[in-house]
């Protein structure tokens, strides 16, 4: 058994990135997220493993330098909240482009604009729909626990070195912030490794690296952009994860949902049962890209209906319908804005939209 | 400088030992992209010309930015990346942040470095990142087509200042360089030109100098290049290192700036 520790979702990231091995931290800070750089700065990871902790002047330098430590062939991290993560968008499109490896966190918080510092999910779009400019995807993961914010951590490294590519962990305000118990993997010793292709000096013969996003020929960068897609599908086919409860047997409904929306489900569907004897499956969808279709497609055949549950004004939801087709009644619900939904508010809703009570 | 003897013949004059110039081996064998004349051609022949005698191939990352100078790493034969607009600094900061014991440099234009960059560049320069950079002022954006950069200087001629650059519209030129000399995280500051041999030599030696103090880890040193940009200024390139002489060097004056952590002057 790991060490057992009780502790906030935000410092397990951060004691989960010292253990993982990652060489070097970024960050700038914002809530609901900022214990993440404080729980390292108190740990001193320069002292405990080596780890590089510096404090950017923005999320643009914080990215920047992630673009280039990750192009050393190091494990690199940073953490931000939703208008963080947006004006990192220019350059994660580019790491993408150079097909660099890191993990990004965002503890999301409600928006447009400013908006609070209260939880949300409302940043379904910008994680898993590319967020910056041109056709590229992160590897989105979406933690529902503390425990899952430290797994998902390790997983992360591993699936960025897996594909070379950026992935989220897209985290919300409530799974930063709270409380619970935490099993932690044994501390792994930051790697020797060196990437064939890391930008380290030109040794020898070896021909020069690049690391780069630009092509200007139009044609190479459509098979640059091929080469990426090709990527994407495979990711697609092998990194799809997700969790299904209460999905055996005959199911009136399904609840599609992820990160603490779907903890709240869980509750609705006791509701359900206890209320209404109605039987409801979930699908927690633990990688939000890639989405895991076959499993939703499969049980939307046997349900009356399903229900996308997010704190947000309706962003998966697009995902299930362009996954399960005309065929099938997908509904949305959510508070938004930085409210957080409980079950029973989940369950009035449901009630109200499949029910009409 | 010597005078060239005109008699020799061509197979007098290609023997190893009547060699007087030669391209530094770290050159690809590529044209250029870059407009005849132009000063970026110079300047990074002369920064190869540098790692290569240094003997620090090996050792050497280069950070490229947006500009003329985007596609740098295709003619030079080291490790490089190319950051997005303006953010060279805090790429070559994360570079070196890993690796400590390389040599890491970013080279920008004055767009980059001075107007979308400013903040990557003065907390680079401010926490004395153990970098390069060398900067590239030539007054305009040169890649974008000549639109009027931080650097352009009064009642300049740009195709977004068609009839100048106004003081009271656009504010007055900027002049980093002095600007991040005033920060302790920056040990070395110098401004150069390239439009003489004479010029190139200082550079040289300011560039070796830079890395010799990179490798004490003596904090950030900077190397402001003021060049010319012949398509942008739409002048000959001879003229329009004439006009840099006669305008640019009054305003952006060159020679050492801060020797050792101390202001000159
Ligand atoms: C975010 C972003 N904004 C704008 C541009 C367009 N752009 C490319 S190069 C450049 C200006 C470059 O000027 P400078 O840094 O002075 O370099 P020069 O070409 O003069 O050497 C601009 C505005 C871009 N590539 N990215
Ligand atoms: S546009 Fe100007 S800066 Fe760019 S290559 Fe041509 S002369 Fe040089
Ligand atoms: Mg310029």
């Amino acid at each position: 058994m790991g060490e057992i520790k009780l502790m906030k979702g935000n410092e397990a990231i951060a004691e989960a990135a010292i253990r993982v091995g990652c060489d070097a931290y970024f960050g700038y800070p914002i809530t609901p997220q900022s214990e993440v750089m404080e729980y390292l700065a108190a740990e001193k990871p320069e002292e405990r493993t080596g780890m590089v902790l510096l404090q950017a002047e923005s999320e643009i330098g914080a990215i920047n330098m992630i673009f280039g430590a990750a192009s050393a062939g190091k494990k690199v991290m940073t953490s931000s909240s939703s208008p963080g993560i947006s004006l990192m968008q220019e350059c994660i499109s580019y790491i993408a482009g150079a097909e660099l490896p890191c993990v990004i966190v965002n503890v999301v918080r409600g928006g447009p604009g400013l908006g609070t510092i209260q939880p949300s999910q409302a940043d379904y779009f910008q994680s898993v729909k590319g967020g910056g400019h041109g056709d590229y995807r992160l590897l989105v993961l979406a933690p529902d626990s503390v425990q899952e914010m430290s797994d998902h951590v390790k997983l992360g490294f591993d699936l960025a070195f897996k594909y070379r590519n950026p992935v989220m962990i897209q985290s919300d305000g409530v799974i930063g912030q709270m409380m619970e118990k935490v099993e932690f993997f044994d501390p792994i010793p930051r790697s020797t490794e060196i990437q064939p292709w890391a930008t380290l000096g030109r040794k020898g013969m070896r021909k020069k690296n690049v690391i780069t996003s630009l092509d200007l020929d139009p044609y190479q960068n459509e098979m640059h952009n091929h080469f990426l897609q090709e990527k994407y599908r495979k990711m697609e086919m092998d990194e799809v994860r997700f969790e299904e409860y209460n999905c055996e047997g005959k199911l009136d409904y399904l609840i599609v949902a992820y990160g603490c929306s779907a903890r709240v489900s869980k509750k609705v569907i006791e509701y359900a049962k206890n209320e209404k004897g109605l039987n409801i499956g979930l699908l927690r969808p633990i990688t939000l890209f890639p989405f895991p279709k076959l499993q939703i497609e499969k049980l939307s055949k046997n349900v009356k209906a399903i229900l996308s549950v997010e704190m947000s004004a309706g962003q998966m939801i697009e995902d299930i319908k362009l996954t399960v087709g005309k065929g099938v009644r997908v509904e949305h619900y959510g508070r938004y804005g930085g409210v957080v939904h409980n079950p029973e508010d989940v369950w009035n809703g449901f009630k109200e939209i499949f029910l009409n009570e | 400088m010597e005078s060239i003897d005109v008699s020799m013949d061509i197979n007098e004059i290609i023997k190893p030992e009547n060699l007087v110039y030669k391209k530094s081996s770290l050159f690809e064998e590529k044209p250029f992209s870059y407009c005849p004349g132009c000063g970026h051609g110079t300047i990074q022949r002369t920064l190869m010309e540098v790692v290569e005698e240094m003997g620090i191939t090996e050792d050497v990352v280069g950070v490229a930015p947006v500009g003329c100078s985007v596609t740098m790493y295709e003619f030079l034969d080291i490790d490089m990346l190319q950051a997005p607009h303006g953010r060279a600094a805090a790429a070559a900061t994360g570079l070196k942040r890993v690796l400590p014991d390389k040599y890491v440099f970013s080279y920008q234009g004055d767009g980059d470095f001075a107007a979308i960059g400013t903040g990557e560049s003065i907390h680079t320069c401010n926490r004395g990142e153990n970098i390069l950079v060398i900067f590239v002022n030539n007054g305009i954006y040169g890649m974008t087509g000549g639109q009027m950069a931080p650097t352009s200087l009064i009642n300049m001629k740009t195709s977004t200042t068609p009839y100048g650059r106004k003081q009271e519209q656009m504010g007055s030129p900027l002049k980093i360089t002095e600007l991040i000399a005033q920060l302790p995280g920056t040990y070395y500051v110098s401004r150069h030109a390239v439009h003489t041999p004479a010029g190139v030599r200082k550079l040289k030696k300011a560039i070796i100098k830079s890395f010799e103090l990179q490798k004490e880890n003596k904090g950030l040193c900077f190397i402001e290049v003021v060049s010319n940009c012949n398509s942008g200024w739409k002048m000959t390139p001879v003229k329009s290192n004439q006009w840099m002489e006669e305008n640019m060097f009054p305003f952006y004056p060159l020679g050492d700036i801060k020797v050792d952590g101390k202001l000159v002057k």
